[in-house]
């Protein structure tokens, strides 16, 4: 045997460091990356910040003024779009985590929900265009968006919820099954309420991906300026990251709306990561008290 | 006993161990003799495993683990700051109780250790594992498919070529942890045979929790009980005339 | 009675079954939609011309539309992307799973879950009056909205997919192959690189793969930060317009059914197919490759 000196034991351990160091750059790279990204952010908007700005709707071609309406238009999509996407969420998490055995059915079914995880939120977007604007004659409306980003937010639900659903002990199950109580009665009173805090979880997360998405409501819901509130459902709405969006790109003053911008920005980010911080705390809360 | 001090591979001197604030071993002091085949017997949870696991520093990959006293292999002490436990391992060869091949070739199995030491030259190796394979008797059923996947043997078969792995280090010690707990009686005779033939050449420090087991392989056993060494003597002394109330209960089944 | 219950519970599980086959009939009316609006197109242009046409200018008389310089700007943007977020996404996982001390490892799990939340307008915000200024100033570009800036942003959103799927390929990778590799005398490093990253390389593949399909179908950063050209780039620096930025870009002025409208969704259905292929590539591999359990008896 050849015991050479290039593997050394010194050697061995000094190619250990150079990678471990390696990572470790990668790792404070992204971290970094979000910091300095969050500073911006953070620092940029804060003085555009104030009670009118929140509550005033935009005055002057949207150059002052407050950035209300598009609060309560991404208020009314995002209830929207859980409304729609939880229920239909849970119960197909239901189906494929309690009644679906292995087979060619179940295993379409899983495809096709990776595959609408997968479709790009433009995509959704003309989907909503052709069918809930178009052939449905919803218009541009609270309704044809709110339909987009529920079926958008949908993926994210049904994994959420099965996973939640797994984790709830089979012994659980079978506890109660050899009580006499039936699979629904105890889906319904053993399963789900075990289950609970991980759908929250997960709706939480959902809630805050279809509050910041933009692409799909673009051509189903959004507007450039309304002053007024919504009405009704099939009223159009202004909506925080459109907002940001037209007012960056399709405005004709640029650099005299750069605060709102930054404004706008801070008020989205804020809002989103909100809501995945509550989720975050939630789950880790969980983890915690978790006996099981 | 028929031991004389230069026999000495590993001293124990008052060895505690801790997981966290839970002590699971307290105050073990025995030798393990060269050449020899050594039992570590006892119900489960008794510290058998933990004590085998201490001898190569396997414990270290568990966080807030604790050693007190002195574990001397060949004199040193292998807690020691200078000591590395890569280089301890190397000397020291591990088998465990469920066969862990990597899911990789048979071959690649073989000369994953050496490699690493710098054994490159394609001679070598083929050498290498013709001689760990036939030590470990796996080589005539598998001579012609060393490039297929280790996964597709059988759990007997793995455990051998865990066995030839390790061997493949020229280890001058064997760890065994109840390596034939998870394989069937047939498989198991194959492994005792094996042991058998390798106490010529290696150490070998084997746990079960088979008496029968113990009986069959070893020249001494030590029993263990809540962490303690309870009694370490020739084997066909321990179980023929155990001199502690503990070993005797254990032998002929009262409990365990 | 038993009877009867018997039947509400099979009424039920059928109830269940129809709610779960609804994202495959979701799948269905996404497809038949987005044909019924782009199909049209085809008949003023065959496929092949709308697919390897060189030049998109839907606003001409007479208009052309040819989307290969949207095609080549959407697979210029993601490779590059993945370029930077493959190691970046790979290795941290590394860290976070194998190296990392318990509180520095739940303090990047959140850091990769919160970049993953921040919405995509405020990284093409950012995109824009950050870096845009900043590229165009330091390499005296003519525009700092480009191929490389797009490609930063992009890759900072693949980052957290191919992060956590890694992750959890690693996580999931066997102790006892990490045992076997220590007791022969590895050290960690060697155990990292020559037994664990192949034991989770399915799962990590996967990882690469979803993050390209995240990468080729996001919209706002490349809308609002690759520069909008229709044309096929010469340099890394140059403009380019991949399919999702010209889709949202344009979809505003296209008058209702004419033939730019019917030709942005043919776009979406070739953006469609080649995400659902990124997808489908992704679950064959997770599927085929599934971990082969450590000994069997």
């Amino acid at each position: 045997m050849n015991l050479t000196s290039d593997n050394s034991i010194t050697w061995r351990y000094a190619k250990q460091q150079v990678f471990f160091n390696i990572v470790r750059l990668a790792a404070l790279l992204i971290s970094a990356a979000l910091g300095g990204l969050l500073l911006f952010i953070i620092a940029s908007g804060i003085q555009a910040i104030s009670w009118d700005f929140i509550t005033l709707p935009p005055r002057d071609s949207m150059t002052k003024g407050g950035i209300m309406p598009a609060i309560v238009g991404t208020f009314y999509l995002t209830l929207g779009a859980i409304a729609i996407a939880l229920p239909l969420g849970v119960a197909s998490a239901i189906y494929l985590s309690e009644y679906a055995r292995q087979g060619t059915i179940v295993r379409i079914i899983r495809i096709g929900v990776n595959c609408l995880a997968g479709v790009p939120s433009v995509v959704f977007g003309l989907f909503g265009l052709g069918f809930f604007v178009v052939y449905l004659k919803f218009g541009s409306s609270i309704l044809s968006g709110a339909l987009t980003l529920g079926i958008l937010i949908l993926p994210t639900i049904i994994g959420a919820s099965e996973e939640a659903l797994k984790a709830v002990p089979q012994t659980f199950r079978e506890a109660s099954l050899a009580l006499g109580v039936s699979k629904w009665g105890t889906i319904l009173r053993i399963v789900l309420p075990n289950a609970l805090p991980g759908i929250l979880t997960g709706s939480i997360l959902g809630i805050g991906r279809a509050a910041g998405e933009t692409a799909p409501i673009m051509f189903t819901a959004a507007a450039f300026f309304t002053a007024k509130l919504p009405e009704s459902i099939f009223d159009e709405v202004m909506a925080l990251p459109y907002h940001v969006y037209v007012l960056a790109t399709a405005g004709t003053h640029i650099e005299e709306t750069r605060s709102i911008q930054y404004g706008t920005v801070l008020v989205l980010v804020a809002l989103v990561l909100g809501i995945d911080l509550i989720a975050i705390a939630i789950r880790s809360a969980m983890r915690k008290r978790k006996k099981w | 006993m028929v031991t004389t001090a230069n026999n000495i591979i590993f001293e124990l001197k008052q060895v505690n161990f801790f997981y966290g604030s839970t002590q699971a071993l307290t105050d073990i002091s025995m030798d393990f003799e060269k050449n020899r085949v050594t039992a570590l017997i006892g119900p489960s949870g008794c510290g058998k495993s933990t004590l085998l696991r201490l001898l190569n520093r396997m414990n270290d990959l568990i966080d807030g683990t604790r050693v007190e006293g002195e574990i001397l292999f060949e004199g040193r002490n292998i807690y020691n700051a200078d000591n590395d436990p890569v280089e301890i391992r190397r000397r020291i060869g591990m088998v465990f109780q469920k066969p862990n091949p990597f899911p990789k070739s048979i071959f690649n199995n073989i000369t994953y250790g050496p490699r690493l030491t710098g054994t490159r030259n394609r001679a070598d190796l083929e050498l290498l594992v013709e001689q760990s394979l036939k030590q470990a008797v796996l080589w005539d059923e598998v001579k012609d498919i060393l490039n297929k996947s280790a996964m597709t043997l059988s759990g007997g078969q793995q455990q051998r070529l865990c066995i030839a792995r390790a061997l493949a280090m020229k280890p001058d010690v064997l760890l065994m942890d109840e390596p034939t707990s998870a394989l069937d009686p047939i498989s198991t005779a194959k492994i005792e045979d094996l042991i058998e033939e390798l106490k010529k050449n290696y150490t070998i420090i084997i746990v079960t929790h088979n008496m029968q087991q113990a009986a069959r392989v070893s020249e001494m056993t030590g029993f263990f009980y809540l962490g303690r060494l309870i009694e370490y003597a020739l084997t066909t002394d321990i179980f023929t005339n155990p001199q502690v109330k503990q070993t005797e209960d254990y032998i002929t089944g009262r409990f365990g | 009675m038993a009877a009867t219950r018997q039947r509400k519970e099979q009424a039920i599980q059928m109830l269940f079954f129809l709610f779960a086959a609804f994202s495959i009939v979701l799948l269905a009316l996404i497809l038949i939609f987005l044909f019924r609006e782009g199909l049209p197109i085809f008949k003023t242009v065959t496929p092949i011309d709308f697919i390897f046409g060189k030049f998109w200018y839907p606003t001409y008389e007479p208009p052309e539309y040819g989307i290969w310089p949207l095609i080549v700007g959407s697979l210029v943007v993601t490779f590059i992307a993945s370029a930077i977020a493959v190691p970046l996404g790979v290795l941290s996982a590394v860290y976070i799973s194998e190296i990392a001390p318990a509180s520095i490892k739940e303090i990047l799990k959140s850091v990769i879950e919160l970049i993953a939340g921040i919405p995509s307008v405020v990284l093409g915000f950012f995109g824009m009056v950050i870096l845009a200024p900043w590229m165009q100033e330091t390499f005296d570009l003519p525009t700092g909205l480009n191929i490389m800036n797009a490609s930063l942003v992009l890759a900072l959103m693949a980052v957290p997919t191919i992060s956590s799927i890694s992750e959890d390929a690693l996580y999931a990778v066997p102790n006892e192959f990490k045992e076997a590799s220590y007791a022969l005398g590895a050290t960690k490093y060697e155990t990292i690189v020559k037994v664990i990253i192949p034991a989770a390389l399915s799962g990590i593949s996967t990882a690469v793969i979803l993050g390209m399909a995240r990468a080729i179908g996001e919209t706002m950063v490349v809308l609002m930060v690759a520069g909008g050209a229709a044309a096929i780039p010469e340099s890394l620096f140059d403009s380019v317009r991949p399919m999702p930025a010209s889709i949202a870009a344009e979809m505003g002025e296209a008058p209702f059914r004419s033939g730019h409208y019917h030709a942005l969704f043919a776009t979406g259905i070739v953006l469609f197919f080649l995400t659902l292929a990124f997808n489908l590539l992704a679950d064959y591999i997770s599927n085929r490759f599934k971990e082969v359990g450590s000994a069997t008896l």
